[in-house]
């Protein structure tokens, strides 16, 4: 019998058969093992200036530091997503159901970097007070479906380019790291069916599941521009990809991120304090 | 620090979940009339022949080692992709939607970029070009397409999400990292295409809202299935 055919086989039955046989217990015990060692130097991070540690002057240059800042925009995404899905103005039916999914990653995320923060000896951040209009800049936020996708939308292309910019401080770290790639493809699949659900509204064929130069989709405004800011570029690594695709598939093929203080300015009007 | 560990359990739901697959998996191979033991053995096996050294198999194609081996690995899983989508570019599945061929000429582009890229980057140290198999794949039939484009989608962003932490280079992490979010989001579409709405769901998804990553031996067995070039990472860094 071929071996790869069997397997094959299986995976097209079963496409979830090779999903993590590495079971979440080995990963608690790798956290476990690591809390021992980072506990002390842990602690003055914790005592230190906890309140403001999520977004405060300087970018996070240790694991627990990421993680706190991830954690903030998590419970961004968390809160938001619970008022969008109670706010009565989500369609039944597939939009209902799609931002029920995603609030409930969203929640599971806030659950889960909590968990790891503890596990790292910190203090997990407390979820700020927040303001979805932004300071009355998106006023209609949970009363125009369009405009709560929108800023859904922001969110989520947000927070995929913001795990990127961290994924160099997590290397020491793979527990950790692999733990934050997990996160930042599920933000990635959330992007991708915000877009969508866009592009279903709006018939506007501009609006794809993936970002072409920094164009927001059909978004025409300066606070939501920063979020693609920089997403143009088609050279990586020095390579200019338009030697062999568009310019348009070469800056939609690779997703850039951004860094801590960008992402701080995009979601600082978001937070009342 | 294991009480710790025992007091944390509860919050990490992802184990149960674990848990079930583990479960469904027996149940399956039950079903196929396969004892579990008999996959650990077969399992095992290879594992013994993979952990036998730096030792190429006649025919092979050698991935290479440390950062180099990553990269030909993203190179290896691109190449398929690209070759994938240039097929159903060329011969369109039958009842196409003008968005849909607009959208899947997008992913064949973007798997072109990532290809092109890999093999520019890695210069002389590039693998060969590979020969596909993509003999049970009837490209005449939307379902066939889909659901082969759904598998390398969820493979890929798997096998990025397993390979970030195999990285030495941080240049080549950031890289990493920034095509893995493009291949979720054709993953999100392609899934939404097949079914609405499950662009992240519970068979791909668990319960801790994360994404899969799988190991490299575990994404080239599956990988090996449509290629007739034969590739071994066993020189791939393991940790």
């Amino acid at each position: 019998m071929n071996l790869y055919q069997l397997f094959s086989n299986m995976e097209k039955i079963d496409p979830d058969i090779y999903g993590r046989i590495d079971s979440r217990r080995k990963a608690i015990r790798n956290f476990a093992g690591i809390g021992g060692r980072l506990a002390l130097a842990a602690v003055p991070l914790a005592l230190g200036g906890l309140l403001n540690k999520a977004y405060s002057q300087s970018a996070p240059a240790d694991i627990t530091g990421v993680l706190q800042y991830a954690l903030t925009l998590e419970y961004l995404e968390a809160e938001f997503y619970t008022k969008a899905v109670a706010s009565g103005i989500i369609p039944a039916g597939a939009p209902t159901s799609a931002l029920t999914t995603i609030r409930d990653h969203e929640n599971q995320h806030v659950a889960f970097l909590t968990a790891v923060i503890k596990q790292l000896g910190a203090t997990p951040v407390s979820k700020p007070t927040f303001d979805f209009t932004a300071g009355g800049h998106f006023a209609t936020v949970f009363t125009n479906y369009d405009v709560l996708l929108a800023v859904a939308q922001t969110f989520e292309d947000t927070g995929v380019r913001a795990y990127k910019g961290q994924a160099g401080v997590l290397m020491s770290n793979n527990t950790v790291l692999t733990a934050a790639l997990n996160i930042h493809s599920v933000e990635a699949r959330h992007a991708s069916h915000i877009r969508q659900m866009r592009r279903a509204r709006t018939n506007d064929a501009t609006i794809k599941p993936w970002i072409t130069g920094k164009n927001p989709g059909g978004i025409t405004d300066d606070a939501v521009q920063k979020s693609y800011n920089g997403e143009e570029l088609t050279t990586q690594a020095g390579i200019d990809l338009t030697g062999f695709v568009s310019a348009s598939a070469a800056s939609e093929s690779f997703d850039e991120p951004l860094t801590y203080d960008q992402v701080i300015a995009i979601v600082q009007p978001f937070i009342k304090q | 620090m294991k009480n710790d560990s025992i007091r944390l359990q509860p919050a990490l739901p992802g184990e149960e979940a674990a848990y079930n697959k583990t479960v469904s998996r027996k149940k399956f191979l039950s079903a196929l009339g396969i004892g579990s033991l008999s996959l650990a053995a077969i399992v095992s096996c290879n594992k013994d022949d993979d952990g036998m050294g730096s030792t190429v198999p006649p025919g092979s194609i050698d991935l290479g080692k440390g950062d180099t081996g990553i990269l030909n690995y993203a190179y290896a899983l691109e190449q398929l992709e690209a070759a994938f989508y240039t097929k159903v570019a060329q011969s369109p599945y039958s009842g196409i939607t003008a968005a849909e061929t607009a959208l899947l000429t997008d992913i064949r582009d973007h798997e072109v970029a990532h290809r092109e890229f890999f093999k520019k980057a890695l210069g002389t140290a590039a693998i060969p070009a590979l020969n596909v198999n993509f003999s049970g794949i009837d490209f005449s039939k939307r379902d066939s397409v889909l659901a082969t484009a759904k598998a390398f989608e969820d493979l890929g962003v798997s096998a990025y999400n397993g390979a970030g932490a195999l990285i030495a280079d941080k240049n080549y992490l950031l890289l990493a990292g920034k095509i893995v979010s493009v291949e979720a989001r054709h993953a999100a579409y392609i899934r939404d295409l097949i079914s609405n709405g499950s662009f992240a769901d519970n068979t791909i998804i668990d319960a801790s809202g994360m994404d899969q990553a799988k190991a490299p031996a575990d994404v080239l067995m599956i990988a090996q299935s449509f290629l007739t070039s034969k590739l071994w990472g066993g020189n791939l860094p393991k940790s």
